[in-house]
């Protein structure tokens, strides 16, 4: 019971959260607002017996990528929006591709919840154990070793292509 | 309740989206995609937990090194970008159209 | 309401009030030792030996006017001291510092001493870590000024540069305990080998844990890796606007910041709350020199050693600590497969 009700409170943060970010004009508030639907997702996945990888949720997510994006935030001192469209007008109102982008997204994601609620009512989860980090860790090392490391190479392809992209020449 | 952690995700997807569609700003672009890879993180990891198996964790783990990796490299070219025109709104860059 | 619970509650309010009041004598020990390194006298007229100077320090501060610059962003000017403090609170919260107690007998089940049992509970210390650095990017860009836009940038890029050593000497830690767990990892340390060495991992790993104390350090933005809020360079670093209770609050997050390393640092590393001639349920007290220990051994270095420059302290971190942390990782590994510990 206590379950349900923070499923939906957390729920409600993450949605909320992310329409606001999506809302923002001020790109560092939009970075503070992913933030909190990150933690919201983090608590989501404690409720879904994941500790795991709700802690790295918060260690990578949170604490890594959204500290990148406000760096280069700050850095460039992003402008807000464009000046090719009217300031005043929201960007979800205005006309023109804007309010198609808009309505095009409602459309997909009304399909998106019919085909995923066409496959018959579920109820509670079954009550499972929870796998522990040891188990997650034998599985990655045996059953996907070879994910594993591509991943740490595709990892060092990313940090040299970041620094040499970045560079002032 | 497998049904209503899908329809989070699904509506979670779809605001990522919407983002993607409307907004005018890298930045804010690179966001929703942040979006959108949380919600699918969040199908993974709830289908595990219905099926009992712990490898929807482990892909979750995966897609998350992607993300960071695609952020890193999605910002660089953003910065790139910044330094020739100053401006972040994706329609003015076009000098490669005909 | 079970005795356990009041119990616990009490617990919470406990560790909250004992954390405040630790940030007061740490100023007290700071300005003292401090003094009696420069062969000065420090605080002595307040109180008996000066130890009211901290409630003074604190009456001053409340009574102080709070100042916003006018450019500042308000909302975020406002909530970067509370996620510091928050952070720093936080992060104490599954550091356990004592054995289990049944409180001589008043209740059924023993009490651990520790806010919140957490099964990964040295993943949660190191995630609070990682977010206890927006408070500092948040109060250097909010201030719209540009000393502490610079000093800001420069602390959030050296604390997440050494977190990353941080971590790895936190995951050679796992390897010989085999547990995320706090408390089962320092009831691993109990007992002592021949009689004499107490089996505490710092013996096990040395390197290991001179690269915590260093990373952690450096992640308390603490002296020699304090260049982001020297005086002489950047006027304060990222917190020049700030005054009265905002300031007060950063002050407190950087003092917990510190009790919380050392506390992780005596959990892990000194064997937590085990200690000859004391039975098992005082182990708080072995904990608490302990901590002491370690907190004195953080003030003697800052007034003892010159302060790195930053492109100096950048380098340390990213090509001599890190490539440490990692053969440390790897010989620790070699070593718990052939010695099978």
């Amino acid at each position: 019971m206590g379950s349900d009700a923070l499923f939906y409170a957390f729920g409600a943060i993450a949605v909320v959260a992310s329409l606001l970010v999506i809302a923002q004009r001020n790109p560092v508030y939009s970075v503070l607002l992913l933030i909190a639907s990150f933690g919201a997702l983090s608590g989501l996945y404690v409720l879904l017996d994941a500790p795991f990888v709700a802690v790295i949720q918060i260690i990578v997510y949170a604490g890594a990528i959204m500290v990148l994006f406000l760096f280069v935030v700050m850095l460039l001192n992003a402008p807000h929006e464009d000046t090719v469209y009217d300031e005043h007008v929201h960007p979800l109102l205005r006309p023109g591709p804007m309010r198609f982008g808009a309505a095009l997204a409602l459309a997909f994601g009304v399909e998106l919840v019919w085909a995923l609620t066409r496959g018959g009512s579920s109820g509670e989860f079954a009550p499972g154990a929870v796998s522990s980090v040891a188990s997650i860790g034998r599985m990655l090392f045996t059953d996907y070793a070879f994910p594993f490391e591509v991943t740490s190479i595709l990892i060092l392809v990313a940090m040299m292509g970041a620094v040499v992209l970045a560079r002032r020449d | 309740m497998l049904n209503q952690y899908l329809i989070l995700s699904a509506i979670l997807f779809t605001i990522g989206a919407a983002g993607v569609f409307v907004r005018r700003n890298l930045i804010t672009i690179l966001l929703s995609i942040e979006i959108m890879l949380n919600a699918v993180n969040l199908t993974f990891v709830a289908f595990g937990r219905a099926l009992g198996s712990a490898e929807g964790q482990i892909i979750v783990f995966f897609v998350m090194t992607v993300a960071a990796a695609e952020a890193a490299v999605g910002l660089a070219i953003v910065i790139t970008l910044f330094r020739h025109k100053e401006s972040l709104n994706p329609d003015s860059f076009t000098r490669l159209k005909w | 309401m079970t005795p356990l619970l009041i119990a616990q509650i009490g617990l919470t309010l406990f560790v909250f009030v004992a954390l405040l009041s630790s940030a007061a004598v740490m100023v007290y020990v700071e300005r003292k030792v401090a003094a009696l390194l420069q062969q000065r006298f420090g605080p002595y007229l307040v109180g008996p030996k000066g130890l009211l100077q901290p409630l003074a320090d604190v009456v001053k501060l409340m009574f102080k006017e709070e100042l916003r610059p006018k450019a500042a962003d308000a909302l975020l000017f406002g909530l970067a001291p509370i996620i510091s403090a928050t952070c720093a609170f936080a992060a104490f919260a599954v550091v356990p510092f004592g054995a289990s107690t049944t409180l001589f007998g008043l209740l059924d089940a023993p009490l651990r001493l520790q806010v919140a049992d957490v099964n990964v509970a040295i993943l949660v210390i190191f995630a609070i870590a990682s977010m206890s650095v927006y408070g500092i990017v948040l109060a250097g860009w909010s201030s719209n000024s540009k000393y502490s836009l610079l000093g800001g940038l420069r602390s959030s890029a050296q604390m997440i540069s050494y977190e990353l050593s941080y971590g790895l000497a936190l995951a050679a830690v796992l390897l010989v305990s085999n547990s995320l767990s706090v408390t089962e990892i320092v009831n691993g340390q109990s007992g002592s080998w021949w009689h004499v060495i107490p089996r505490w991992s710092v013996f096990l790993q040395p390197v290991g844990f001179v690269i915590y104390m260093t990373a952690g350090i450096a992640e308390t933005n603490r002296a020699p890796f304090d260049f982001p809020e020297a005086e002489q360079e950047l006027v304060a670093g990222y917190h020049t606007e700030y005054s009265s209770m905002s300031f007060a609050m950063f002050f407190l997050a950087e003092y917990i910041n510190m009790v919380t390393v050392s506390a992780v640092a005596t959990d892990l590393f000194l064997g937590g709350w085990h200690g000859p001639f004391l039975p098992e349920s005082l182990g708080w007290i072995w904990f608490l020199i302990k901590v002491g220990a370690l907190l004195f051994f953080y003030v003697w270095m800052r007034w003892t050693l010159p302060r790195y420059r930053y492109d100096q302290l950048m380098r340390f971190g990213w090509k001599v600590l890190l490539p440490l942390s990692v053969i440390n990782l790897l010989v620790t590994a070699a070593g718990v497969l052939y010695f099978g510990l």
